[in-house]
């Protein structure tokens, strides 16, 4: 059967934007992306640029976005994507300039991973043999080491989209794979960096980077930890760590949310230019009628109170 | 049909009128519901970064108590459905886990034991009041109207959480719902990306300009609002739209943000007031004024 493929052409010897080329190929049911976009390359049109090795999801060379969300095409068979032969559309990852066609460049990701300092840096005594680390510790870090590096999350980030000093979802879940290791010395400096601007706290939890890592790498989840693990460390100066103070705050006395709160608490109750600054967006929600005066509450605010202190004691 | 009704903590806080406009959609669906006033706020993900375990602890309490009354539970919160089908899922999958948890929740007297069903109103809608009996119930067909769907990242997201292999309906159930009013779906890149408001209050620079892309984005597809499932969405896509507009062009976006049940209301015929359309930042009168004359429904 054929398959229609709509990729995205772009020359940098001619730039501008070139659109969409059209290109039918033959296949069957077993038939995946990539081995379509290599019969387009060596059979139809020699010019198709893109990037791909392994074929087999290791190696990471071949993520690209296939309608509209990011995937490694060697690991996506054109029927799970296309059921009933419907034309399939293919764009280089997003969040990164392109090159040529398919083919994207990857300075600011390997950047984004360098500055959280990817390797061990031990202290203290040095052991006489190798440093150890149990196995429960290295099959937990497994999860985040399975990374390879494709730049699927960083592609579809909605944070990046309008923020490009964003570290992101691949280099923050490579700097918690360090922060948990066992054998480094450094989390708590490690912690204090990643709690500043453009750190943990600018993630979203849109959960895109959870939809499209290939390799189940989960990196906001572990954004989320090195959140909770920052804030133990008592890095609680930011809005991020206030936001989900106060929020906690508010369930465990009401059962529910007080947004009016949330919002003062975040900002920080003395600081007057933040509150003076949203003035317009309260004044505005108290005119339409929707402004929040009384908090809500659970009918039963005690027993929801009941379950944090069974969970956290009297944190 | 009758539910456990889980309005979600920002229907009964920063937008009145999604409770008001569901309330009134809801009873005219004729969808019988009681509310689970002991319920606790879901933790929107924001609990859950602070101690997963006492998030979905309080979740599964929510569940419990649905289960004693004997009741699948109704949402009209995208949040609430994710952050509850995130729960339900880890608790499902892990036995100890969720023994754990009963342990915390023997102290009121509760254990659940995995039955309950958790639903957003736009699947009600879908799977089982079906598309059919809901146009029976409209009186306006807004043939001429253009809505652009949001669905926000909590009811996409993570799909395997979300049940779309057994209803794949799920993934296009807005763009269902909005047609079937005789309206046309905006096909636009932001519907199923963030809004901004979690980190409206720690990076509102960010926030914002999601917001302006996605409403223009919108806006200049020709939309006369936009349609979501999500409080969450709204408050921040309506609430700090103004502030988004500096960052357009020609200073102005101008794009009405409705709730779902306000679109089923319009369709309906009712009232702008009953469905709260005078509580929005970003005025609605057009948007209201295009429903009003559009042509009665042919059923």
């Amino acid at each position: 059967m054929e398959q229609t493929l709509r990729v995205k052409r772009y020359d940098p010897e001619n730039p501008g934007d070139a659109g969409y080329q059209e290109y039918n190929v033959e296949v069957t049911d077993t038939t995946t992306i990539l081995d379509a976009l290599l019969t387009i390359r060596e059979e139809m049109d020699g010019t198709l640029s893109m990037r791909c090795s392994c074929r087999a999801s290791i190696c990471g060379s071949c993520a690209m976005r296939v309608d509209g969300q990011a995937k490694l095409v060697c690991k996506t068979r054109l029927n799970s994507v296309a059921p009933d032969g419907e034309t399939i559309t293919i764009d280089p990852l997003g969040n990164m300039p392109v090159i040529k066609d398919l083919v994207v460049e990857f300075k600011s990701f390997w950047d984004k991973t360098r500055a959280v300092e990817p390797f061990l840096k031990p202290e203290g005594i040095v052991p006489e043999a190798e440093y150890i680390a149990s196995d429960d510790d290295m099959v937990h870090l497994v999860g985040v080491v399975n990374c390879i590096q494709c730049g699927a999350c960083v592609s579809d980030c909605t944070v990046l989209e309008v923020d490009d000093s964003f570290l992101g979802p691949a280099a923050l879940a490579k700097a918690y794979r360090f922060v948990k290791d066992p054998r480094d010395g450094h989390q708590k400096d490690r912690l204090e960096d990643l709690n500043k601007p453009s750190g943990v706290w600018d993630c979203t939890r849109c959960m895109q980077c959870v939809e499209v890592c290939p390799k189940d790498v989960d990196p906001m989840g572990r954004i989320m930890v090195l959140r909770d693990m920052a804030m133990e460390a008592g890095f609680n100066n930011t809005s991020g760590s206030r936001h989900t103070e106060s929020f906690a705050k508010s369930v465990k006395k009401n059962g529910r949310l007080d947004e009016m709160k949330l919002a003062v608490d975040s900002m920080g109750k003395f600081n007057f230019p933040a509150l003076i600054a949203e003035a317009p967006v309260g004044l505005r929600a108290i005119r339409k009628g929707k402004f929040p005066w009384k908090a809500h509450k659970s009918s039963e605010p005690d027993k929801v109170k009941q379950v944090f202190e069974k969970i956290e004691g009297n944190k | 049909m009758k539910y456990a009704f889980y309005p979600g903590c920002v229907a009964r806080g920063g937008t009145p009128e999604l409770l008001v406009s569901a309330n009134a959609v809801m009873d005219r669906l004729g969808i019988e519901r009681e509310e689970i006033v002991s319920a606790a706020c879901t933790g929107a993900g924001v609990l859950q970064e602070r101690n997963q375990k006492l998030g979905d602890a309080l979740n599964v309490r929510t569940f419990a108590l649905a289960e004693k009354m004997g009741l699948p539970i109704m949402t009209i919160c995208s949040t609430c459905q994710g952050v509850m089908s995130q729960a339900n899922r880890r608790v499902l999958r892990d036995p100890e886990y969720l023994a754990e948890i009963n342990e915390v929740l023997a102290e009121e007297g509760l254990e659940y034991k995995g039955t309950t069903v958790i639903k957003h109103f736009l699947w009600v809608l879908v799977e089982e009041i079906g598309i059919e009996e809901l146009q029976k119930t409209f009186t306006k067909e807004l043939s001429g109207l253009k809505f652009a769907p949001f669905y926000g990242c909590y009811i996409v997201r993570p799909s395997d959480a979300l049940g779309f292999d057994e209803h794949p309906e799920r993934q296009t159930s807005l763009e269902t719902v909005i047609e079937s009013t005789g309206a046309v779906a905006v096909e636009n890149d932001g519907k199923t990306k963030c809004c901004g408001l979690p980190i409206l209050l720690i990076n509102q620079s960010n926030a914002i300009q999601m917001v302006s892309n996605h409403t223009g984005e919108a806006k200049d597809l020709g939309a006369d609002a936009m349609v979501t499932p999500c409080p969450l969405c709204h408050l921040n896509l309506d609430g700090y739209q103004p502030k988004a507009a500096k960052r357009r062009p020609s200073g102005k976006i101008d794009l009405p943000i409705l709730h779902l049940p306000q679109m089923l209301g319009l369709a309906m015929g009712m009232q702008p007031k009953e469905l709260g359309l005078q509580r929005h930042i970003i005025s609605t009168k057009e948007v209201i004024g295009k429903a009003a004359a559009a042509p009665a429904a042919v059923s």
